[in-house]
C-alpha cells in the first residue's frame, strides 16, 4: 500500500475551513496577518481554536503560516503567539525566518516546523540543513521543475511539500508601490483600499494577455503570477516520487472554487493510492475546475516543465 | 537624531575602530582601482555560484593576483558566492570553496545555508558573511547566524538606522550595510519576475531587471469577479463604490499623459549620513556595483574614503563637503535617495520617468608617470580626448583640478591632434602635480 500523501489547502475563514474539510482536505493552512505572509485570511486565536477543534475532530491537521520576514518589533509579540497556538494544538508552523524557528523550539517545541522560504527553497541539501535545525518538512520553491523535484525527494531527510494548484507570489517589496504610484500621478488613494479585495492588476507593456494581480498589506506590496498552477494531470508523477504533501493555494479565490479544486485532487489522490498501477488521469476531472476558473487566468504547469537559464 | 540612543557595545572583538569601506570589483583592473582609491576590502565574483553571471568574473589565478595586490595596501578580498543553489549546484561546492581559500580569499558572502554549512565544516579559516539575499531584518535572526559561526551579517536593505542600532545592541557581531548604489526594490531573493518573464533565474544570477520595465495598472471591473470571496467582494464594493459597468472588464488607473507604473527604485546614497552610520555601529559600508565602470568605482570609493577619514580624524569638527557630493553625481547613473535608513521609500524614491541611464562623465585617461621638473605627464588613453577640451584630474590623494587639454605628443615626441586609440600613451603638460594612477575625466553631456 502506497503511503497516502496529505492534501493541504489554505483557508480564509472559519466557514471556508469547514467547507474545505468537507470537500476532503487533510490539512489547513491558516495564520495571523501579523506573522504570516500572503495568508488567504486572518485568524484570531479564537478562530484558530475553533479550526483546530473542527479539524482534529476529523483527524485532520492545522498548520499556521508564520512565513513573514520578522522585524525587531514583531519579535516582542512572537513568543506569546507561538505559545498560544501551541497550546491550542496547532500541529505545525511554516517558517522562513530563523527567528521563528528559534521561538517555536523555545515556546512550543511540540509543533512541527515546516521550512518555507518560498522562492529560495531550491535544493535538498539546504532542506536537510534546516532538518538538522529541527524542521520536519520543506516546502519546495515553485520555480523548480519536475525533474528537480523528483530527484530531490529520495535525498531529503525531511518531508516534501509541493504546491500543485493556484497562484504564486513572484515579487515582494516592503515598499508601498501602488500608493507611491498613485501619489506620483497626483491621485493618492486617500485611504481607499489597495488590498486583496480591490482587484488590482498589472499588465506589462509587451505582454498584454497576462494580468498580474498586485496588492498591498502591512508587509508591503505583493505581485502574483498571471497563471494558476494546475498539476492535476501529472499528479501521479509526484505521488510516485513520494512527495508527502500537496498544497492548494486558495489565495484570491472564492470558496466555491477552492472546494471544487480540493474535491478534484481528493479524488485523484484516493484513486491513485487505492491502485497506483491502474491509475490514470481522466480529462473530465478538469471540467469542474475549468467552469469556475477565471477565464483571464490560464491553468498551467508553472515551472514544472520549464528549463531556466542564468 | 531624535529618540535614538547611541548603541552600547558589549565587547571590542567585533567592533572595528573605523568602519570598513567595501567596494565592488568586477574584474582585476577594477579591483586595483578600488583598492588604490581607498577601499579597505573588495568583493568579487568567481566563475561559479555568484549572482552576476553577466560580469567578467575572476578565475582562481586572477583571484590570487588580486589578493596579492590588495595585500600591499592592507586590503582584503571577499568573494560573492551568493546564489540560491539548486540540486545540481551542490556537488561542486566543496571543491570551489577549497580553491577560494587556497587563493587567499578572506571571506565569502553567502545566501544559501548549504554553502554556509559546507564552508564552516570544510574550510573554517574562510570567513562566512551572510548575504543581503537572506533579507535578515531582526536581531534574533542575526543571533541565529552568529551561533552558526558567522562573524558578519549583511542586513536586508529594508532595515532602518534605528533597527540596526537595536540589532547591534542585542548581538555582538559585525554588521555590513549597503550605503551606495543600485537597489532591488523587492526584498532581495524574493523576486522571480525574471523567471516568469524570460525564464532567467534571478536567484542564480540571471536577473533581467524586469522591475525596471514599464507596466500599466488596472482594477478588475467584472460584475462577477469570481476570484474574490463573496465576503471580500461585498467589502470591496462597500469601500470603493466604483460603478461596475456591464461589458467593461477592467478600469485603467492611469490617464493620458501619466507615466507608466514601475517598481524601479532610485539608487542609494548615504554620503550625507556618514556620522550617523558610524555612530550606529555599522562595521562595513558596502558599495554596490560589480558591473559598474572603473570611473564609477574610483569616484565613489574616493568620495566615501574622504568623508569617512574626515569624520574619524575629527568627529566634532566634521562637515560634509559639497565637493564630495558633486563627485558622486559625476558617476551617478540614476537619481539618488536614502533607501530605508530614515523612512520607508515613497513616490519620490521611485523612477517613473524614462531613464537616462548614463553617467555624465567618462574616464578619459590614466596617469602613468609624472615629471615634476617639466610638469609633463604620461597618460594612457581610456576614451577619446583632444587639445582644447576641458578635463578634470582626480586621485586618491589630493589631486583634484580642472584644466584644458594642451598640446599632445606621442612617446617619440611627435605632436598629436587627438588621443584616438585605446590605451595609447600620450604626453601632455598638466597644470598641477599628478601621481601614478590618478585619473583624468571629461564631461560627456
Amino acid at each position: 500500500m502506497t503511503n497516502k500523501p496529505e492534501l493541504l489547502v489554505t483557508a480564509a475563514s472559519l466557514e471556508e475551513s469547514a467547507a474545505l474539510l468537507d470537500a476532503g482536505a487533510d490539512a489547513l493552512l491558516i495564520g495571523d496577518d501579523r506573522f504570516g505572509m500572503r495568508l488567504a485570511g486572518h485568524f484570531s486565536l479564537e478562530d484558530t481554536a475553533a479550526v483546530v477543534e473542527m479539524a482534529h475532530a476529523r483527524g485532520c491537521k492545522v498548520y499556521a503560516g508564520l512565513g513573514g520576514l520578522m522585524s525587531n518589533r514583531l519579535l516582542d509579540e512572537l513568543p506569546a503567539y507561538v505559545k498560544a497556538i501551541g497550546e491550542l494544538g496547532v500541529d505545525g508552523v511554516e517558517f522562513g525566518d530563523p527567528a521563528v524557528l528559534t521561538t517555536v523550539k523555545k515556546e512550543a517545541p511540540v509543533m512541527n516546523l515546516h521550512w518555507n522560504a518560498e522562492m529560495t527553497s531550491t535544493n535538498y541539501a539546504t532542506a536537510n540543513y534546516w532538518g538538522r535545525k529541527g524542521a520536519t518538512r520543506v516546502v519546495l520553491a515553485r520555480e523548480l521543475n519536475m525533474d528537480e523535484m523528483t530527484e530531490m525527494v529520495p535525498l531529503l531527510e525531511v518531508e516534501a511539500q509541493v504546491q500543485v494548484h493556484g497562484m504564486t507570489n513572484i515579487y515582494h517589496s516592503k515598499r508601498k508601490l501602488v500608493e507611491s504610484y498613485m501619489s506620483h500621478q497626483g491621485r493618492p488613494s486617500e485611504g481607499g483600499s489597495l488590498g486583496k479585495e480591490r482587484g488590482l492588476f498589472l499588465i506589462e507593456a509587451e505582454r498584454d494577455d497576462q494580468k498580474f494581480p498586485i496588492y498591498e498589506d502591512e508587509n508591503g506590496t505583493h505581485i502574483m503570477s498571471s497563471e494558476d498552477i494546475c498539476i492535476l494531470e501529472d499528479l501521479h508523477i509526484l505521488m510516485a516520487a513520494g512527495v508527502q504533501s500537496f498544497k492548494i493555494e486558495g489565495l484570491l479565490k472564492s470558496t466555491a472554487y477552492n472546494v471544487e479544486v480540493v474535491k478534484t485532487y481528493r479524488k485523484a489522490i484516493d484513486l491513485y493510492v487505492a491502485d497506483p498501477e491502474g491509475y490514470s488521469f481522466q480529462e473530465d476531472w478538469m471540467e469542474a475546475i475549468r467552469t469556475l476558473q477565471d477565464p483571464e487566468r490560464e491553468l498551467s504547469f508553472g515551472f514544472f516543465y520549464k528549463e531556466q537559464v542564468y | 537624531m531624535g529618540t535614538m540612543t547611541k548603541p552600547q557595545y558589549k565587547g571590542k572583538r567585533y567592533r572595528l575602530d573605523k568602519p570598513e569601506l567595501l567596494a565592488p570589483a568586477g574584474n582585476l583592473e577594477k579591483l586595483k582601482f578600488a583598492v588604490h582609491y581607498g577601499a579597505d576590502a573588495v568583493y568579487i565574483g568567481g566563475q561559479k555560484y555568484g549572482l552576476r553571471s553577466g560580469a567578467d568574473n575572476f578565475s582562481f589565478e586572477e583571484m590570487r593576483e588580486g589578493v596579492e595586490f590588495a595585500k600591499k595596501y592592507g586590503a582584503k578580498v571577499f568573494v560573492a558566492t551568493n546564489i540560491y543553489a539548486h540540486n545540481e549546484d551542490v556537488a561542486g561546492i566543496e571543491e570551489y570553496l577549497r580553491n577560494l581559500y587556497e587563493a587567499g580569499i578572506a571571506a565569502i558572502i553567502v545566501a544559501d545555508p548549504v554553502i554556509v554549512d559546507t564552508a564552516r565544516r570544510l574550510v573554517p579559516g574562510l570567513e562566512v558573511h551572510l548575504s543581503t539575499q537572506q533579507s535578515t531584518l531582526n536581531w534574533q535572526a542575526v543571533s541565529f547566524w552568529k551561533e552558526e559561526g558567522l562573524p558578519r551579517v549583511v542586513l536586508g536593505r529594508e532595515t532602518s538606522l534605528e533597527e540596526i542600532a537595536e540589532i547591534k545592541k542585542h548581538v555582538d557581531i559585525e554588521i555590513e550595510s549597503f550605503i551606495h548604489g543600485a537597489m532591488c526594490s523587492s526584498y532581495s531573493g524574493r523576486c522571480v519576475l525574471s523567471n516568469h518573464f524570460t525564464d532567467r533565474d534571478s536567484n542564480r544570477g540571471g536577473c533581467c531587471q524586469s522591475c525596471r520595465w514599464k507596466y500599466d495598472l488596472f482594477e478588475d471591473a467584472r460584475p462577477e469577479g469570481t476570484w474574490v470571496s463573496e465576503e471580500d467582494q461585498a467589502e470591496a464594493e462597500a469601500q470603493s463604490p466604483a460603478p461596475l459597468i456591464p461589458g467593461v472588464t477592467q478600469i485603467p488607473l492611469h490617464q493620458q499623459g501619466d507615466n507608466p507604473f514601475s517598481m524601479g527604485s532610485k539608487d542609494l546614497c548615504m554620503l550625507e549620513s556618514i556620522p550617523e552610520l558610524i555612530e550606529v555601529g555599522i562595521d562595513s559600508f558596502k558599495i554596490e556595483g560589480r558591473m559598474k565602470s572603473i570611473h564609477y568605482v574610483a569616484t565613489v570609493v574616493n568620495a566615501y574614503r574622504k568623508a569617512i577619514d574626515a569624520y574619524m580624524a575629527d568627529p566634532e569638527g566634521y562637515e560634509l563637503k559639497q565637493e564630495w557630493l558633486d563627485e558622486l553625481n559625476k558617476a551617478a547613473n540614476r537619481p539618488l535617495n536614502t533607501g530605508f535608513f530614515h523612512d520607508t521609500p515613497d513616490h519620490e524614491d521611485h523612477i517613473y520617468e524614462p531613464e537616462e541611464k548614463a553617467a555624465p562623465y567618462d574616464f578619459a585617461g590614466l596617469v602613468l608617470e609624472y615629471d615634476a621638473d617639466s610638469g609633463m605627464a604620461l597618460i594612457q588613453q581610456r576614451n577619446h580626448f583632444k587639445p582644447g577640451q576641458e578635463v578634470e584630474f582626480f586621485g586618491p590623494n589630493d589631486t583634484f583640478f580642472k584644466q584644458t587639454v594642451a598640446e599632445l605628443w606621442d612617446e617619440a615626441g611627435n605632436p598629436l591632434d587627438a588621443a584616438r586609440h585605446p590605451l595609447q600613451r600620450v604626453r601632455m603638460k598638466v597644470d598641477q602635480p599628478v601621481a601614478y594612477f590618478d585619473m583624468m575625466r571629461k564631461r560627456k553631456f
